[in-house]
């Protein structure tokens, strides 16, 4: 466990991170809470020449009411979004996916920033940041840029994010009143890391059928996904279609395997999980 | 004056926390010596390879680098690391590879430095040429004619043969109602102590004595086995086990990095420190159970079961640690459980394989054997329609049978099997428990209940029992020593690395001079310090440990009461230890303090006739029997049909372990061996490819449970003293472990009973759970 040796910098600011990635360019590394990047240097699997600590940049740590949306920086740590009455009162489908993640000292360190740009597959956060829509900026020195959720996660690990690029901050529209959300997760028995995460978040209108349906789904594949054609099956209808349309959750994805689960048992786990966390969203919810 | 209460049998918070959990003990890495190095190990990445040649030079001529050195270069300088356990097969074992690699984790290289981090960077530098050759991963391919042989001079992959023949098995065969057939697996774990193994050594090259600091269970064992690794006189080396963060059985051995760090500081002359990362402690420390075995159960419709015949396949690894073909024995002694099983016979087969060691792991041998017994039980009870708590009724051995001798050949000390599980089947409510799950199956869902009665070999033992090729047999050591200022040490040959008994002996000690707890220090891991001991391991630090103490105890007893006799002018046996006195028992208000007793022994001033100056004994005792702690243990559990999870509704534990000392103590054994034996039912197993790739090879996949993956765990004992020992204790180290895994896993079959599930390998994860449940629909 003793890492290659590296020059370390620490940024007093988003500009101060740039201006070092830009200079070192694919020898510099960005390190926040280090949950993913530590154990990797640990075993020289990762030897970056250059580490940039963002972590004092304060102005990443907030959490903040911007324009009628929730705004959390990249550094806000796992803790921080499960224990936040902001969070928890609005975008309660977030804070239940960050009480899922890891454990206490796991949540004490690791930064939703640093979570969604590993984009592990099997991290939980990307499944709720998907069905809440989240919008993500992205600062470089040619500018900030903001990405759809939907748009950010483009392969196993790989994301938006372009070199020399930093993950700022998460937009999050609040959940509204009377909306019912469930994260589902099975999980892997050694690193806690989500075999199949499922975050669901329903809407139901006056008669009771779904108004909205959203599905995010992660572990299953390379890269976390809405799951469309459950979500389509469902809208306007009475929320008794729930296990049909569930079933569908893992079409169309390339489903992993390792030893802890097979692909077709990921699968059905996809199916069942996503079943019982719209189950869960839509007794919570109210019409 | 306060009066000084008694300690035995009392709940006294461990005495060894305090520094523990504040971060002021010390460890192997905690070791800062001037101008000591670190070490670091390459290591192999094939299962089995050819090593053509290893080019070290730009490693070498790294700035900084004191020493990088391969297999070839230790030739003749250190001896084979050392197996003691009797074998046909023992391989010399290299302290790092010659000519060979045979698993993946083998030590290849040692690079030495200021610093590790250096000292890894000259690790990349070396350039190992190897021609990787095909891998012998299944045990039960070892021995087949075309598996590539890992140790060419044995001609095949055996290790050895043992066989426990008996006719009566087959003429029971013969006779039963019927015989049923299982294979019962043991899977591969790995013990992950908290703490890493790790090593660092000291030259005095003036007083040419090394110094060995070592995380180890076994200082004076480890110190004989160096001497001879490293052709120096025992009296030439010492080692320290300074603080020990967990053990299980995979320190109790003696490894390659202690014998290369002591080679080192000699030849270096400088101190010299190794410690284990988590990937090599995955990969190169001893792993435990392994063992498959094919079972013939001859049984009666009326649930007696009458013979066992076992044919085990052991995977023994690519060498042969310390003891690692003599763990098996126990699973084959010891597999009739409490069961009067009359007839027993097996064949075990032990084969190299491309991993790691395997040997002793919390209950060694023991776990395999107490799951044969227990998953036959319910194989009998489900075979012929019969409630598994009777059918265990039926065979237990009664408690008029003992001493009791057993198919086996062994010799039970003392049990009561029907009062343990009748405390546990009324805790769990039994018949109740029974009624809601039939009733919860009607709305479907899966509620099993696991019972397993256990009894296990502790205290080993009688030194017969040991290997011949182990310096030091089964006894065990202690000194008593009243210091001048009348506080008292004691200096135990066992070492105990978590299990306490600073606090246990402590209350022994004190009691038996009635002295404060805290007037006591106990003394233990350094062969500086202490008489030659043998260690702590299979349950043995309070049962063989405790009597030797209090051998001593009782001679400094005697010294103290004639002493004390001729002060007081009455007969010695008349006297006892009251409040830091000598009194008299019959009227303790009659005293003289102990303090004026020990200066009388200490400063001699008057010589007593009869009497040596000095307060100071040390004791041997060899026990003449092992002791047979047992218990009943039930689980009540659901099972998930959609996602194959195991859920647990309550856990019941009646242990057994005669005469407590320190009942908190005992619940703390049981508890981390519950979570131990659960995590071999549900979640633990070290994976390798098929090309002898570990899988696991870190604890992102090697399940170690958290809290929450455990049930609350609710404890109850029975005391039936044993007969061995005057303390009347029998051990609980590995008691958990070794009730639990059974007990889980018929919880979790008990529960797809309905489905027509009858037997699963362990663990039962939740996809071979699920997969079982897919395919029992379908049938």
């Amino acid at each position: 466990m003793f890492p290659a040796s590296f020059e370390y910098h620490r940024a007093a600011s988003v500009k101060d991170a740039l201006s070092i990635l830009q200079q070192f360019g694919e020898d510099a590394k960005l390190l926040s809470g280090g949950h993913s990047l530590l154990p990797m240097m640990k075993l020289r699997l990762a030897q970056p020449a250059h580490l940039v600590d963002i972590g004092g940049i304060r102005d990443l740590r907030q959490i903040k009411q911007e324009g009628g949306k929730i705004v959390i920086g990249g550094l806000v740590t796992h803790h921080q979004v499960e224990s936040s009455d902001l969070i928890r009162g609005q975008l309660g489908l977030l804070a239940e996916c960050a009480t899922l993640i890891g454990d206490v000292q796991v949540r004490n360190r690791g930064t939703i920033g640093g979570s969604l740009a590993h984009a592990d597959p099997a991290a939980d956060y990307p499944a709720a940041v998907l069905a809440l829509e989240a919008e993500i900026r992205i600062e470089g020195s040619a500018g900030t840029r903001t990405v759809k959720a939907g748009d950010f996660f483009v392969d196993l690990m790989t994301t938006a994010i372009k070199p020399g690029e930093i993950l700022t901050q998460v937009a999050f529209a609040p959940l509204g009143a009377g909306a019912g959300y469930a994260y589902l997760k099975h999980r892997q028995p050694a690193s806690g890391f989500a075999i199949v995460g499922v975050a669901a978040l329903v809407a139901l209108d006056k008669s009771g059928n779904l108004e909205r349906v959203r599905v995010g789904i992660t572990g299953l594949g390379a890269k976390a996904f809405r799951a469309q054609g459950v979500e389509a099956a469902q809208v306007g209808k009475a929320p008794d279609g729930i296990a049909a349309a569930a079933a569908h959750a893992p079409d169309g994805i390339d489903a992993l395997a390792d030893i802890h689960a097979s692909a077709d048992f990921r699968a059905e786990l996809a199916r069942v999980y996503t079943r019982r966390a719209l189950e869960r969203a839509v007794a919570r919810a109210k019409r | 004056m306060a009066v000084i209460p008694k300690f035995i049998g009392e709940r006294i918070k461990r005495r060894e926390d305090p520094r523990l959990i504040t971060g002021t003990g010390t460890y192997v890495d905690d070791l800062r010596l001037p101008g000591m190095l670190s070490a670091v190990i390459l290591r192999s990445p094939y299962a089995h390879a050819k090593i053509n040649s290893i080019d070290m030079s730009k490693a070498r001529a790294l700035e900084g680098i004191v020493a990088v050195l391969s297999g070839n270069d230790l030739k003749d300088k250190i001896g084979s690391v050392p197996c003691v356990a009797p074998a046909e097969h023992v391989p010399f074992h290299p302290v790092l590879a010659q000519g060979k690699v045979r698993f993946v984790g083998e030590g290849v290289a040692i690079a030495i430095a200021a610093s590790p981090y250096l000292a890894q960077d000259a690790l990349d530098l070396i350039e190992v040429d190897y021609d990787a050759l095909e891998a012998v991963v299944d045990p039960e391919k070892a021995l087949d004619p075309d598996a590539p042989i890992l140790h060419e001079e044995f001609g095949d992959n055996l290790v050895t043969r043992a066989a426990v023949p008996n006719p009566a098995v087959d003429e029971a065969m013969r006779t039963a109602d019927k015989i049923i057939k299982f294979r019962v697996m043991s899977q591969r774990l790995a013990p992950i102590p908290m703490e890493p193994r790790g090593a660092a050594a000291q030259w005095h090259a003036g007083l040419k004595q090394l110094t060995l600091w070592s995380s180890t269970q076994i200082p004076h064992l480890l110190r004989s086995q160096l001497a001879e690794m490293l052709k120096l006189g025992e009296n030439r080396i010492r080692v320290i086990a300074p603080e020990v963060g967990g053990g299980f059985g995979c320190k109790l051995n003696v490894y390659a990095e202690e014998a290369l760090v002591g080679y080192l500081a000699m030849t270096l002359n400088r101190p010299v420190k190794w410690i284990e990362r988590r990937r090599e402690n995955l990969s190169g420390t001893t792993h435990g159970r392994d063992q498959i075995c094919y079972l013939e159960v001859a049984a009666n419709k009326d649930g007696e079961v009458l013979a066992l015949k076992g044919k085990f396949i052991c995977d023994m690894g690519a060498y042969l640690q310390l003891l690692t073909p003599a763990i098996p024995g126990f699973s084959g002694l010891m597999m009739t459980g409490c069961y009067k099983i009359p007839a027993l016979s097996f064949e075990q087969e032990m084969v190299f394989t491309n991993k790691m060691a395997t040997d002793a792991y919390r209950g060694a041998g023991r776990p395999e054997a107490a799951f044969i017994a227990e998953r036959t039980m319910d194989m009998v009870a489900g075979e012929f329609g019969l409630d598994p708590a009777e059918v265990r009724r039926k065979n237990f051995i009664a408690k008029e049978a003992f001493p009791a001798a057993t198919a086996g050949g062994l010799v039970y000390d003392s049990g009561d099997y029907h009062l343990a599980l009748n405390k546990a089947l009324e805790m769990i409510g039994y018949q109740k428990t029974r009624a809601e799950q039939a009733a919860a199956l009607k709305q479907g869902r899966y509620i099993g209940i696991g019972i397993a009665s256990y009894v296990e070999i502790c205290g080993i033992g009688p030194s017969s029992l040991l290997p011949p090729k182990l310096r030091g047999g089964g006894w065990e050591s202690a000194t008593v020593r009243i210091e001048p200022d009348s506080k008292v040490t004691v200096l135990t040959g066992i070492s105990p690395h978590g299990q306490g008994q600073e606090t246990t002996f402590a209350q022994m000690a004190a009691d038996a001079f009635g002295v404060d707890i805290d007037d006591v220090n106990v003394v233990h891991g350094d062969t500086g310090l202490v008489q030659y001991g043998i260690g702590t391991f299979g349950s043995r630090g309070t049962t063989v440990g405790g009597p030797a103490l209090m051998m001593s105890i009782e001679k400094i007893q005697d010294k103290l009461k004639k002493i004390a006799s001729t002060m007081m002018e009455v007969p010695p046996d008349q006297l006892t230890f009251v409040n830091r006195t000598v009194a008299l028992a019959s009227d303790p208000a009659k005293s003289v303090p102990l303090q004026q007793v020990v200066d009388a022994a200490w400063g001699y001033k008057t010589p007593i006739p009869g009497v040596e100056p000095g307060l100071d004994a040390t004791s041997f005792y060899e026990p003449s029997n092992c002791t047979f702690p047992f218990g009943t243990h039930v689980a009540v559990v659901e099972v998930d049909p959609e996602t194959g999870i195991v859920k647990f509704l309550r856990y019941v534990a009646v242990d057994d372990c005669g005469k407590m000392i320190s009942p908190l103590l005992v619940e703390g054994q049981i508890h981390g061996g519950i979570a131990q034996g659960i995590a071999q039912a549900l979640y633990e197993e070290v994976v390798y490819d098929e090309n002898g790739q570990l899988v696991t090879a870190t604890l992102m996949d090697y399940a170690v449970p958290k809290a929450e993956m455990l049930p609350h765990f609710e404890l109850a004992s029975t005391v039936t003293p044993s007969p061995v020992n005057a303390l009347g204790v029998k051990g609980v180290g590995e008691a958990g472990t070794i009730g639990s895994t059974p007990c889980v896993v018929n919880a979790v079959l008990d529960a797809l009973k309905p489905l027509g599930i009858r037997d699963l390998d362990m663990p039962l994860k939740p996809e071979r759970v699920w997969r079982a449940i897919q395919n029992a629909k379908k049938e």
